[in-house]
């Protein structure tokens, strides 16, 4: 049955300087169906969604929309709202200290007064008839997250929204929330609204969308509907690999296997954190690189973190070289000779306004300790070695770490890294955001530490890379461990049914 | 010569070297007997230099020492202490106190200098940590942590010495407020010079600047570097306390006595002006302690040349308040945004006109 | 979950915190008259309280205002000052009469609020620092205006200040055995109207819930459609009038300018506001809670000088000690709440 479509996007094109978004990207999204939209990071996604929510304008191409004539303009989120289109964003965009009703209601009224009994039964009504367990005189901050997004929905709903956009609405939900939530877009699936949704949780776009549309690199993969898509065909289109190549990559990458037969330098056992990851044990062996790998959102950067001491430890034990060490801040895990380069380099790895030289030597400066300062040639001395060695492009090594290219932050905090001399270094996707050539510099690097000796986990989300450098793969799925693959199992085939998991229909 | 010009604009010192080239050439145009220097005598007859820049150095003295500590503050926690003025309440009430006794006043100072000293370094310490702990553990804006020092400060100075107005005779005390007999400058210049090299020492021989600036730009990136930043945050305000400590010191030396509720009044808004004015960012991060240090003496260059002009010390704040908005306005990104793209529109039309 | 588990309502963090104070205050009361005798029952000395503190309660509810949107005004003490000494001196000096006094002094609160209001809303400057140089700007204004302390002669504004209104009902008896109505300055009328009017604004307005969507959280409110620039620089606006409308009431009361009037009100306005439960990250608070608040923190006062410690430090320490321990309870009820969320 097909049914008619409600939101049409044709050859839609987004440059930013340098890199191109989306390329000729086409979208349909048909009455009462719920489309999920899948891709890698990177992949056009968000962007899409910005570009139909109006946060960002498109640079080429034609949105069509149900009831009104030709193609339509959106330059504003206000655009998108008056075209019913409505966005939930992952962050609850709600104020948690107005009640439920407040927060459906706010900034649309027209009337200057507030009516709170009108008010109240309306939202009472909606969030009955959306099966919402909530009352409007509540405040949002005391209901539960699952219910404060749908309250989100509600306000969306209500908004007599045609396209209802989901951004990632379950990546803080449990099992029991993520199960409400989905009634209630099967609810409104039923009421003949049409519902994009974007996740990255494998398990729930088979449990409740009826088409996928994938993107890769700004660009269209295609279309399917879910039926005509098992699991490890939708992990192939998402990263890049047709089934048939993966037999030959398999031969090619074997003979690594029989490397890593060092001592054990770190063992976890039963280790979790806040941040939600299931217990998981863990080791690595001296001289040896391995990977923890998933999609996004799998636990994989919490895992890692949780060994550095990043977030805090809820359980288990870690031990370096046969001794039990208590690791409850970085610094403890720096002074067992770990080093973490982590993930969200802005965020976590960047001093953004101190100079190369500073950011460089920042991690060996705080091991050496508050009252050893390096005098400034040394420094200068280590940061130029560094420089020369990585060959990161800089006007100076007194030039603000902020003004450096993405690829040269990253050179940046390697070297940062490299200069504490680890045992062991996790590198937390190194490669992210960054050009080609510095991503092949990295990942030799990566295979020469381990050549010296060192261990390294190497977590990216490119498969490819991790099979070109990693001996041994965790693979993660909803924040558990569910697989470690070596040797002949170190195939492409192998990792994304693995990471598929369920029943390979 | 050009470059040089242009690299020296865009450095930071640069803001308090104008602020003080404009006024040093108002003076000079004004009257340049402004900047005379004579060797008078004191109120003791001894032999002394006088004139209005010794003044300058002289009256500084506390706002430099001050400014150190609230550069670092800023530098580190991203906010500003209030509660300086009190806290030189307090510094000057407990030093009063052991040196004075339960009397209430002394001929002869009733302990040596240096332990009343020390002490007073412990109680302003303790006050600092008090802050700190607030701002660093519980999260606090900083200046609303030191509201409650703000408003109890000078209170608990009024406390300490039983709401006396302890006064020490002892002429010995006078020497550190004021001169040493045969010593032809003040004596706070020379403790400030002290202090000055005290936290050049303490940042060139530790990483207090590398790691306040570090916690102030980034702190997840700092934690995840092995660094604690409640800890450096903490440690930012104790150091102001000793500063606050130092500037009470003198302060009650300069008058032999202290009174509570005018010692120091507003000495708090001129320290964030004297940061202010060094361009160093109220948000926190980058620090340069040797502009806050020039901006503290910008700043008495502008109280004593207000004075000079008859302005009445009690309309002074209104003044100073002007130039407080005119920098935060020029500094505010929205505004340099503006005056960039216009700048940028100006001279992309001036290469049209040329062309 | 089924239907019957929903929680009706619950208490909101405004409600909780303005129960706290209101309870509080009682109890504070209560302890008054249990330890302090029957002086503290008699109808006048609770509306002495009101009479000392009409402009303080006007001056609180502006500071609340702009807490609610999570921040500060730290300039009302001295403008409040600014206005006393400007009125006093149009009075007396410059021929003016209580009109143009009165529109003198919501002129400067205007003016003031006009520009703190867009300095902090529309050039995006930290409210603490716009406003303490409007606190500094306003000190040195007064002194140029007038340096010293005069009481105003102006027979209309002395007729003015002489107002009382009687309540009716209440009083007490005197030692000659007399009859005393009660009674409150027009002070108080004007305060007890601006406490509704801002409840009701607060309450029932669109501008009034968009303050407290802005102190929630300025993001989502600015996505839920809310004009956060103006609704920020309404609320400096308001309250630089409420200080204007304070300053004229505090003149009104004390019937004369100087420079040291009003001095240090503003924290007093910030501590009545966190004692009402006003909460300092924005989003939470209540002028009830704030007018509570006030009452509280000056009956505080009121038994520390009658216990025999009137000397002036033990005020300023206990109320520096109040704000601290409420500050303190803010602080680990927002943990509390933040850990229960996660769960």
């Amino acid at each position: 049955m097909e049914k008619e479509p409600i939101l049409k996007l044709r050859g839609i094109c987004k440059y930013f300087p340098g890199v191109r978004a989306l390329q000729d990207v086409d979208f349909t999204l048909r009455r009462g169906e719920i489309h999920a939209l899948m891709g890698e990071n990177g992949a056009g996604k968000s962007t899409l969604i910005k570009v139909l929510t109006g946060v960002y304008v498109k640079d080429a191409g034609e949105v069509h929309i149900e009831g009104h004539e030709g193609s339509v303009n959106i330059h504003s989120p206000q655009d998108a709202q008056n075209l019913g289109i409505s966005t939930v964003y992952q962050e609850i965009s709600l104020c948690p200290n107005l009640t439920v009703a407040e927060n459906m209601f706010i900034g649309r009224e027209k009337s200057p007064i507030t009516n709170w009994a009108k008010m109240n039964k309306r939202a009472g009504e909606m969030l009955s008839a959306l099966d919402i367990p909530a009352s409007p005189t509540m405040q949002l901050g005391s209901c539960s997250i699952a219910i404060q997004q749908m309250v989100a929905i509600a306000r969306a709903v209500d908004m007599e929204c045609k396209v209802l956009i989901l951004d990632e609405p379950t990546s803080s939900l449990d099992e029991q929330e993520v199960e409400k939530l989905f009634k209630l877009m099967r609810d409104l699936r039923e009421k003949g609204v049409g519902i994009i949704f974007v996740t990255h949780f494998l398990d729930q776009v088979y449990e409740v969308c009826d088409r996928i549309t994938v993107l890769r690199d700004g660009g269209l993969v295609g279309e399917y509907v879910i039926e005509d898509l098992p699991r490890v065909e939708l992990v192939s289109k998402m990263l890049g690999k047709e089934l048939d190549d993966m037999a030959e990559i398999k031969s090619s990458e074997s003979d690594e296997e029989a490397e890593a037969k060092g001592d054990i330098i770190l063992e976890a056992k039963g280790l979790s954190s806040s941040e939600g990851i299931k217990p998981f044990d863990f080791h690595i062996r001296a001289g040896e690189v391995n990977g923890f790998t998933g999609l996004l959102g799998s636990g994989r950067s919490e895992c890692v973190r949780a060994i550095f001491g990043a977030d805090r430890v809820t359980s288990g034990t870690v031990s370096v070289n046969g001794k039990q060490v208590k690791i409850k801040k970085p610094i403890d895990a720096m002074k067992a000779g770990i080093g973490y380069l982590p993930e969200d380099r802005k965020r976590d790895g960047i001093v953004s306004e101190l100079s190369v030289r500073e950011n460089i030597i920042l991690a060996l400066q705080v091991m050496k300790g508050f009252f050893k300062p390096f005098s400034r040639a040394k420094a200068e001395a280590f940061a130029d070695e560094y420089i020369k060695l990585l060959e990161i492009k800089t006007a100076s090594s007194d030039t603000p770490i902020g003004q450096l290219s993405g690829g040269n932050q990253q050179k940046v905090i390697l070297a940062r890294w490299l200069l504490t001399n680890p045992s062991y270094l996790i590198l937390d996707e190194p490669t992210r955001g960054i050009d080609i050539g510095t991503k092949i510099e990295i990942q030799k690097m990566a295979l020469q530490l381990a050549k010296e000796g060192k261990s390294v986990t190497f977590i990216s989300s490119e498969i490819d890379e991790m099979l070109r450098t990693c001996s041994r793969l965790i693979v993660m799925r909803d924040r558990k461990v569910v697989g470690e693959l070596t040797g002949s199992d170190l195939t492409q085939g192998k990792i994304m049914s693995t990471i598929a998991g369920g029943d390979n229909k | 010569m050009k470059y040089r010009l242009n690299s020296l604009i865009h450095k930071q010192i640069f803001i308090p070297i104008a602020a003080l080239l404009v006024l040093t050439l108002f003076n000079l145009i004004m009257d340049p007997s402004f900047f005379a220097i004579t060797l008078g005598t004191n109120n003791v007859g001894k032999a002394v230099l006088t004139g209005n820049l010794i003044t300058i150095l002289d009256n500084a003295s506390e706002l430099v020492i001050l400014a150190i500590g609230m550069t670092l503050v800023t530098s580190a926690s991203g906010g500003q202490d209030i509660s300086v003025g009190a806290g030189i309440a307090i510094a000057g009430s407990v030093m009063l106190r052991i040196l004075c006794g339960p009397e209430g006043t002394a001929d002869v100072v009733k302990a040596p200098v240096i332990v009343a000293f020390l002490a007073c370094c412990v109680v302003s310490m303790l006050f600092g940590a008090f802050n700190g702990i607030l701002v660093a553990y519980f999260k606090i804006q900083p200046m609303v942590a030191t509201l409650i020092l703000f408003t109890a400060g000078r209170s608990i100075a009024a406390w300490i010495n039983e709401n006396r107005l302890p006064v020490i005779n002892d002429p010995t005390f006078a020497y550190y407020g004021n001169y040493i007999p045969g010593v032809v400058l003040p004596t706070p210049v020379f403790i400030a010079i002290i202090c000055v090299a005290a936290i050049f020492l303490i940042l060139k021989f530790t990483n207090m600047g590398l790691y306040s600036q570090a916690v102030g730009i980034n702190p997840h990136s700092s934690r995840l570097n092995g660094i604690d930043p409640a800890v450096i945050k903490l440690i930012t305000y104790v150091l102001l306390g000793l500063c606050v400590a130092v500037a009470g010191f003198i302060k009650v030396s300069r008058i032999s006595s202290i009174n509570y509720s005018v010692v120091a009044k507003d000495i708090e808004m001129d320290a964030i002006l004297a940061v202010a004015l060094g361009g160093n960012p109220l948000g926190g991060g980058k620090f340069n302690m040797a502009a806050s240090i020039l901006g503290a003496y910008v700043i008495q260059f502008l109280t004593t040349t207000l004075f000079k002009y008859n302005v009445d010390s009690t309309a002074l704040p209104a003044y100073k308040a002007v130039v407080v908005i005119i920098l935060v306005v020029l500094s505010a990104p929205v505004v340099r945004e503006k005056i960039n793209r216009s700048v940028k529109t100006l001279k992309s039309k001036k290469a049209v006109k040329e062309a | 979950m089924d239907k019957a588990k929903i929680k009706k309502g619950g208490l909101s963090d405004t409600n909780l915190l303005l129960l706290i104070t209101i309870v509080v205050f009682f109890l504070m009361y209560a302890l008054a008259v249990a330890f302090l005798g029957q002086g503290f029952l008699k109808p006048q000395t609770f509306f002495n309280i009101l009479n000392e503190n009409a402009a303080l309660i006007i001056l609180s509810c502006g500071m609340s205002l702009v807490m609610i949107t999570g921040g500060i005004d730290i300039s009302v003490g001295t403008l409040t000052a600014l206005v006393c000494m400007s009125c006093a001196v149009l009075l007396d000096f410059k021929g003016g009469n209580v009109t143009t006094a009165v529109f003198l002094a919501l002129g400067i609160g205007i003016a003031y609020g006009i520009v703190q209001g867009f300095l902090i809303a529309y050039l995006n400057i930290q409210p603490f620092i716009v406003s303490l140089a409007g606190l500094f700007f306003a000190k040195g204004m007064t002194t140029i205006v007038n340096a010293t302390q005069f009481n105003v002669e102006n027979e209309e504004f002395k007729a003015l200040k002489a107002i009382r209104v009687y309540v009716p009902g209440m009083g007490s008896i005197n030692k000659k055995g007399i009859y005393v109505p009660a009674y409150v300055e027009p002070g108080v009328i004007i305060a007890l109207v601006v406490v509704i009017l801002l409840f009701v604004i607060l309450k029932w307005t669109k501008l009034g819930r968009g303050f407290y969507a802005i102190g929630g959280n300025q993001q989502s409110a600015s996505m839920l459609g809310i004009n956060v620039k103006r609704t920020k620089f309404c609320a400096y606006l308001m309250c630089s009038v409420l200080a204007g409308i304070g300053g004229f009431v505090y003149f009104m009361h004390v019937g004369s300018g100087s420079p040291s009037h009003a001095a240090g009100a503003e924290m007093n306005a910030i501590a009545s506001s966190i004692i009402g439960g006003t909460m300092l990250t924005g989003g939470v608070g209540n002028i009830v809670g704030t007018f509570f608040g006030v009452l509280s923190l000056s009956t505080i006062k009121n038994i520390v000088s009658s216990m025999g410690l009137d000397e002036s430090w033990w005020t300023n320490i206990t109320v520096a000690a109040m704000i601290c321990v409420f500050l303190l309870v803010q602080s680990l009820v927002l943990r509390r709440k933040a850990k229960l969320n996660k769960k």
